[in-house]
């Protein structure tokens, strides 16, 4: 416990405020604390806890990344042709294509960062902008909703009738998202690559002293965004069971802001996939519980605004800081 | 004539306007403890760094380790022939532990292996035994004072079986017993065949741990010299080229009180502080390293608070409730910890001289080029600061240069109080006397200065009157007119 708190304190911190906002909501409303909501909440957020877990990667290792949402969706079109081509495909196909096409995705960002040195963010925000033209003009904006049956119909993996007569249930994108929770967490914790990756986020000169292969370390950190986001894309549509291209555009701010409340540091070296989950845990359940109350939408996208705002504050507010003089950096 | 570990031939490198190195030749012998001397920015680091390939050299180079002529050399390549290194600038990963930063380099490959965790604090731990200290395996590298975040640099080279450890001014942040402690394994290493090139501006470390020193000036090679017979005085020469005296500079000051400081006590940091600090005077700070010197200093400039006693400005009682507070009532700091407080490396020198005396050099609301200008070429030419252009990054400086930078910045704030934490960490003779002239000439126009150090040689020969701290309170005042530096060591070290 106590080396859960000094090595994960930003975690930490954001569990107790969650904690504390699921009491205030279970008070405030008693459809919250419900095992159908649960598990709601679980299916409509898995999509984001996959981008997050990607994009925390690439936030280790200080980089950022715009363009993984929109990259998703251009994975879901391409999907669909492929598909198509192929004549239909199974589970196992989809998930490698859509990999793979991510993947492909993800490396478009690499090269460009590395080979014309331009930091990551003037990078993603011009692929962003160049996948959301190309998507917008090839598609002419037309929805598809020809997916192939094995890809839209909907896989319940658990299910459980309540005494209320409603059905919990778990659906196929929660089970991936564990997998891709696990995957990257024994990736940045437990390979050798994984540290490396936080050691260039965290000194980039110092790492490329000790002899890491600085283009090594983009290529697996927006490839494994890449993957994240082709595969994220891949059960979206699984769950709309269309394809819409501008449906993701945005969603990357949503998520970009879970990841950093969930302790992942902008200049890199710092993030847990921990705190993935419970960054977008808390924007999820702040959402939901003022939805239940009957919020205006309008207002509560005010106050994830400003949850999102606090919660960041107090996880840089270092409160022994807060007592001693101020110094500033002349 | 023992076998050669590295030999490099006719190695030049240019940074724009700067010829960092030109022509030079450096060879080093397996088992050796070869010391690499000369003046800050002639070229030392970036020796090394060309042999450990994060710089490739100008064409014409030739780079022969162990025996073999490598084409190009990169990092990893440097690594695995046997190459270990300890940063100037330590290139330590402030977010991860202290047992990672050293084991490091169980971590690196390109091939994905599963990270063992116990395996690397078994090695940080051997690491720690064999330099004799004892760190908190867990704790985040940033949490760490900068002595021992270069503790952890120097194990981090030893955790590598390296055949040649390059280490560029291990000690200049260390006690005087880490310092024993790092000189008994470099004596171990050689022992065992493993060649160590030696980068200090302490020359009488250098003299003492090393066989041979090769001297640059300029980026140029002097020469290669047997440390046997060779003193200091001789050394400072080859680098140099001038003779440098030591003579006490000590006299009896009778300007008023400017700074006094009464009973001032920080829980656990200092206690009952009491000096007076008069203008004109030099006031020496002398005392090991822990003694709750620079604590002291921070306290005077507003950077933390005491818990009792106060301090009078021109006898009136001040608090500040920042450093900003401390600048604007006249009292400047150079900070011991240059490379993370003194300065933003990725701006430019100009920039950064000028950091402190913003509102001087505008006019209109508008920073004034000229005035910015004016400003800038004045103290990069009192303080001889050895750049490419002010435009040039401060990262771009050798490390004894960066120090003269921060000097300038706080010096342009025109203080009528100057601490001085430690200004010669890293700076070498030739520019330490240049330093201490201008100290000086401070002093003689009014300026009251408290010099913080903790080389008795150093206090004893540039201030008017010497104070010894030890735990936290003054033990001891000393005139330097009336002591020898055997006496106030032997304070020092009981
Ligand atoms: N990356 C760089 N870009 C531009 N100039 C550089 C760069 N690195 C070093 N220099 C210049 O090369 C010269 C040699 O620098 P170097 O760091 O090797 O000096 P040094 O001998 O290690 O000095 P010190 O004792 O102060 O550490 C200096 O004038 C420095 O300004
Ligand atoms: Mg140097």
């Amino acid at each position: 416990m106590h080396s859960f708190l000094r090595n994960y304190p930003t975690e930490a911190k954001l569990l107790a405020v969650l904690v504390v906002i699921c009491a205030a909501l279970s008070s405030a409303s008693p459809s919250f604390l419900t095992l159908v909501n649960f598990t709601d909440l679980l299916n409509n957020n898995a999509v984001n806890v996959i981008w997050a877990v990607g994009l925390v990667v690439v936030l280790i290792a200080g980089g950022i990344d715009i363009s993984f949402a929109v990259a998703a969706s251009v994975v879901q079109y391409l999907c669909v042709f492929v598909f198509g081509w192929i004549g239909g495909g199974n589970w196992a196909i989809g998930f490698v294509v859509a990999g793979v096409l991510g993947i492909s995705l993800g490396l478009i960002n690499a090269f460009l960062i590395h080979q014309f040195r331009i930091i990551s963010i003037v990078v993603t925000i011009a692929t962003f902008n160049a996948f959301f033209g190309l998507l917008m003009f090839f598609s002419s904006g037309r929805f598809l909703y020809n997916l192939p049956g094995w890809w839209s119909d909907r896989l319940i993996l658990w299910e459980y009738e309540t005494s209320g007569g409603t059905w919990a249930e778990i659906r196929l994108p929660v089970v991936v998202m564990v997998v891709a929770m696990f995957a990257t967490w024994a990736l940045i914790r437990h390979t050798t690559t994984g540290r490396q990756l936080y050691a260039f986020g965290d000194n980039p000169e110092g790492a490329r002293r000790a002899g890491i292969n600085i283009a090594l370390m983009q290529a697996i950190a927006f490839g494994w965004m890449g993957m994240m986001a082709g595969i994220g894309g891949l059960m979206q549509s699984h769950i709309t069971r269309e394809v819409v291209p501008n449906a993701l555009y945005g969603r990357e701010l949503e998520v970009l802001a879970a990841v950093v409340l969930g302790g992942a540091r902008l200049g890199g070296g710092r993030g847990s996939v921990l705190g993935c989950f419970l960054g977008v845990a808390l924007i999820a359940v702040t959402q939901n519980g003022l939805n239940l109350m009957g919020v205006s939408p309008y207002a509560f996208k005010m106050v994830v605004g400003l949850t999102i705002l606090i919660a960041i504050s107090m996880s840089n507010l270092d409160f022994s800081a807060m007592t001693a003089p101020k110094r500033r950096d002349l | 004539m023992a076998e050669p570990a590295i030999r490099l031939t006719s190695v030049s490198k240019r940074f724009g306007g700067v010829q960092a190195l030109d022509s030079v030749d450096f060879a080093v012998d397996a088992g050796e403890v070869h010391c690499l001397a000369g003046e800050n920015g002639c070229g030392k680091s970036t020796i090394i760094k060309i042999v450990t390939g994060v710089y490739q050299p100008d064409p014409g180079a030739r780079i022969e380790l162990f025996g073999e002529v490598v084409e190009k050399v990169t990092p990893q390549e440097a690594r695995a022939r046997g190459i270990a290194v300890i940063w100037q600038d330590l290139a330590l990963f402030p977010e991860m532990t202290v047992a990672e930063n050293i084991a490091f380099e169980t971590m690196l490959g390109n091939r994905p292996r599963r990270v063992s965790y116990p395996a690397m604090r078994k090695r940080a731990v051997a690491a720690l035994a064999r330099l004799d200290v004892d760190l908190d395996l867990d704790a985040r590298l940033n949490t760490l004072p900068i002595a021992q975040r270069q503790v952890v640099a120097i194990a981090r080279a030893l955790v590598s079986d390296a055949r040649l450890i390059f280490m560029d001014e291990p000690t200049a942040s260390l006690t005087q017993s880490e310092t024993d402690a790092l000189l008994d394994v470099v004596r171990k290493l050689s022992a065992r065949g493993v060649a160590v090139v030696f980068v200090s501006h302490r020359l009488a470390e250098v003299l003492d741990i090393s066989s041979r020193v090769t001297v640059f000036r300029d980026g140029r090679l002097v020469g290669v010299y047997p440390t046997e017979g060779m003193t200091q005085g001789r050394l400072t020469e080859l680098m140099t080229g001038k003779h440098f005296e030591t003579t006490v500079a000590a006299r009896d000051v009778t300007g008023p009180p400017v700074l006094e400081v009464q009973g001032l006590t920080r829980q656990g940091e200092y206690a009952d502080v009491s000096f007076t600090l008069h203008a004109g005077e030099v006031l020496g700070l002398t005392g090991l390293i822990g003694a709750g010197r620079s604590e002291l200093g921070h306290t005077l400039f507003g950077m933390s608070r005491a818990d009792a006693g106060q301090v009078l400005l021109d006898g009136k009682p001040v608090r500040f409730p920042s450093n900003r507070a401390a600048v604007d009532a006249g009292i400047a700091y150079v900070s011991e910890d240059r490379l993370s407080l003194g300065l933003i490396q990725p701006q430019s020198i100009a920039d950064n001289t000028v950091m402190a005396v913003l509102k001087r050099i505008t006019s209109g609301g508008l920073i004034s080029p000229a005035k910015k200008a004016a400003l800038v070429d004045h103290w990069i030419r009192e303080l001889a600061v050895k750049i490419g252009e002010p435009t040039d990054a401060v990262s771009t400086l050798s490390g004894g240069n960066q120090q003269r930078v921060v000097l300038a910045k706080w010096l342009a704030t025109e203080p009528r109080v100057l601490i001085l934490d430690s200004p010669t960490v890293g700076v070498d003779v030739g520019a330490r006397a240049g330093i201490f002239r201008i100290v000086r000439q401070l002093a003689e126009t009014g300026l009251a200065i408290l010099l913080i150090s903790d080389e008795a040689t150093e206090v004893l020969a540039n201030a008017d009157r010497v104070l010894h701290m030890a735990g936290g309170r003054i033990l001891g005042e000393y005139d330097p007119r009336e002591t020898t530096l055997q006496g106030l060591e032997a304070a020092i070290y009981a």
